[in-house]
């Protein structure tokens, strides 16, 4: 070992590195994101679930309840109930992930304490809110039944809907179809032009008649095949192994599918006007992965995030694609009920796609 | 004017503070084959690719088959092949499938197009090849399937840049048939090279240097025009020869053949007589006789620094 020897090629690797702009901002860029993500926007404890009250006692106790489980932040009552037949709806569509049900015998059960005074019903299509639950469940009712009374048990019943068994592959499955295609497709297309180009094979095709439209459509409509082929391989082994089911309609599956696919394949087109060579493209691509995984809702409880995390989540296509695939597979949503999160992958995908085709000169400068 | 394939006047490509290309007028006639003689960064390449409306010019106007250009860019397409300087087929495409997808992509006719590539296939030695990857041809296979892929839709000008620069000479002299071949047929043809012998088999040439066009013509003519005349100085010690000649009031340029030594020199500054004289007083016997110009001797006067061009003295 020559230590000079050593040292030069060191020094090489240096002096290449500060010259690769996008390594080197990616170098500060991934750590600081990531800070920043587990940091600010990470929160294993939940708070402001979306939730409702269907209050059929509506007395002065059970008002006070809803005060103080309120009070507690774990929930965010947006809509108060008025018939049983509301709370499956609501819970369906996704837009409350649990819901508070206070019976008619209410103050009965409560004074009797042999039966559980109450019922939380949760979304079990997201694992973060049954943990949730469980913490809620276990405020003490003792408490509204006033001092000197004896400690009674059985306060608070949990109805996990759509999961009962609390079975974890019901609730990763669906969600991974979306990461598994969001890895695949936006790498897949940002790596596909990028190649052509530092092949030299741009160069030629657009000195030919070719269109910006027609080498982009070209270029990108075989990974839609592809990704359709993946959603169908996640779903058949969630299937046959372990035993995850589809309760919306197949179809609604696919086009949700098919609309986040091309969200994707948009992405991974802009990405690829940035990137210089494919090198490049796979950082990028792994710089847009790391958001969407951890802020989707997919790993992480999108309600822990503060507001600004959220905001920007919004702007992710996983986030919208965890809700609806989780919807229609498990909570058996139809696409009617879910249309603003699949509207919101629409504008995605026409955005992107704009930017991209808008950077794909058919010029060299 | 409108009968020229190619008038470019005043074209001019900046990138930030380098000027690539500057102020380069140019017309090509019809059915020619016109050669770009420069050396590497002597903006052969950018100038093409304004040509063919892959650039765009920073000033100056293009005319290209009666194409405005790059305004009318898209419609000359069709009717151009280009050839880059790097292999620019798919690698992972067998010869075949590449001429197959050249075809879609120029929209020829389907039957059309399978008599076209078989035909060509045919012409370029390549029928044995068809299901081969391009990515495993030899450098002479490689360059003739561009060749193919580049006039398969039977272009009306054709753009070469450095087409020859990685194949053995063999190779080089069928390449510059096929290229005739072409021409006869009415094709017009603009090859970029830095090697001489193909500079000298072109019917006009164009010489480029740092961006501007310093010589164009003929090459026959460009050499009968040289201002310089040429001297070979035989003698015993030719790199001593050189080193005594250097810096003598006159001399442009030097460059030893084998064992002979070419001297270009300023016209009626220098003769044999001179030249000998001044070998001869430092103690080197040597002939000196007049020799004919060519190619490369027009294209190192063209091509040279100025400061030298002025006979500058230094220390040897």
């Amino acid at each position: 070992m020559n230590l000079r020897r050593l040292f030069s090629i060191i020094l090489k690797e240096l002096r290449q590195l500060r010259r690769d702009r996008l390594t080197f901002a990616m170098i500060v860029g991934i750590p600081t994101l990531q800070l920043l993500m587990f940091g600010f926007a990470i929160n294993l404890d939940v708070r402001h679930l979306p939730a409702a009250v269907l209050d059929q006692a509506e007395t002065a106790r059970s008002r006070e309840l809803v005060a103080e489980l309120s009070a507690s932040q774990v929930i965010d009552v947006r809509y108060p109930l008025a018939a049983p037949q509301e709370v499956d709806a609501l819970l369906r569509e996704g837009r409350v992930s649990a819901v508070l049900v206070i019976p008619r015998d209410f103050e009965a059960r409560l004074e009797r304490g042999d039966r559980a005074a109450l019922q939380l019903v949760v979304d079990g299509s997201d694992q973060v809110v049954q943990q949730a639950a469980r913490q809620l469940a276990a405020y003490p009712l003792d408490r509204l039944r006033g001092a000197g009374t004896a400690p009674k048990d059985a306060g608070i019943e949990i109805v996990n809907f759509y999961n009962p068994e609390r079975r974890a592959p019901i609730n990763t499955v669906p969600g991974l179809v979306g990461v598994i295609l969001t890895m695949t497709m936006v790498l897949f297309t940002a790596m596909a032009l990028v190649r052509e180009r530092e092949h030299g094979n741009l160069e030629m095709l657009i000195a030919t008649p070719v269109s910006p439209w027609e080498l982009t459509l070209g270029k990108v409509l075989p990974f839609v095949g592809i990704g359709v082929l993946q959603v169908t391989v996640v779903l058949l082994l969630g299937r046959l192994i372990f035993a995850v089911p589809i309760r919306g309609a197949l179809l609604d599956v696919y086009v949700a599918s098919l609309v986040f696919i091309l969200a994707s394949l948009a992405l991974g087109l802009f990405l690829s006007t940035l990137a210089r060579s494919q090198f490049q493209a796979m950082q990028l691509a792994f710089f847009t992965f790391l958001p969407q995984i951890l802020l989707s809702g997919f790993m992480f409880p999108f309600a822990g995030m503060p507001r600004p995390a959220q905001w920007f989540a919004e702007a992710l296509p996983l986030t919208h694609f965890v809700r609806l695939i989780r919807g229609i597979a498990l909570r058996g949503a139809g696409l009617a009920e879910l249309w603003p999160e699949l509207a919101a992958l629409a504008v995605f995908s026409a955005a992107m796609l704009g930017l991209a085709v808008s950077r794909v000169h058919k010029r060299l400068d | 004017m409108s009968d020229a394939a190619i008038v470019a006047r005043g074209l001019t490509r900046r990138f930030g503070a380098l000027t690539a290309v500057d102020a380069v007028d140019l017309t090509v006639a019809r059915a020619q084959v016109y050669g770009f003689l420069g050396p590497n960064g002597s903006g052969k390449s950018t100038t093409i690719r304004m040509l063919c409306g892959l650039l765009a010019p920073s000033a100056g106007e293009i005319e290209v088959l009666g194409h405005r250009i790059p305004q009318d860019a898209e419609a000359l397409k069709r009717r151009i092949g280009y050839m880059t300087q790097k292999f620019s087929l798919y690698d992972d495409l067998t010869v075949q499938e590449n001429l197959e997808f050249l075809g879609a992509v120029h929209a020829l006719p389907r039957a059309g197009a399978r008599r076209r590539i078989d035909a060509l296939l045919a012409r370029f030695w390549l029928d044995d090849r068809r299901g081969q990857l391009a990515g495993t041809l030899s450098g002479g296979q490689k360059q003739r399937l561009a060749l193919a892929g580049a006039i398969l839709h039977g272009p009306e000008l054709l753009f070469l840049d450095e087409p020859t620069s990685a194949v053995d000479p063999q190779s080089r002299r069928e390449f510059w048939d096929a290229l005739f071949e072409l021409a006869d047929a009415g094709t017009t043809l603009l090859v970029s090279t830095h090697y001489m012998d193909e500079a000298e088999r072109c019917h006009r040439l164009a010489i480029l240097d740092r961006g501007r066009l310093v010589a164009d013509g003929a090459p026959r003519a460009l050499c009968a025009g040289l201002a310089q005349a040429v001297w070979l100085v035989d003698c015993v010690t030719p790199r001593a020869a050189q080193r005594a000649l250097e810096g003598l009031p006159g001399v442009v340029a030097q460059a030893q053949i084998g064992a002979e030594l070419r001297v270009l020199a300023e016209r009626g500054r220098l003769d044999a007589a001179r030249i000998a004289g001044h070998l001869a007083a430092l103690g080197i016997e040597a002939q000196v006789h007049a020799g004919a110009a060519n190619l490369e001797d027009v294209f190192v006067a063209a091509t040279l620094p100025p400061r030298q061009a002025a006979g500058e003295e230094h220390a040897a």
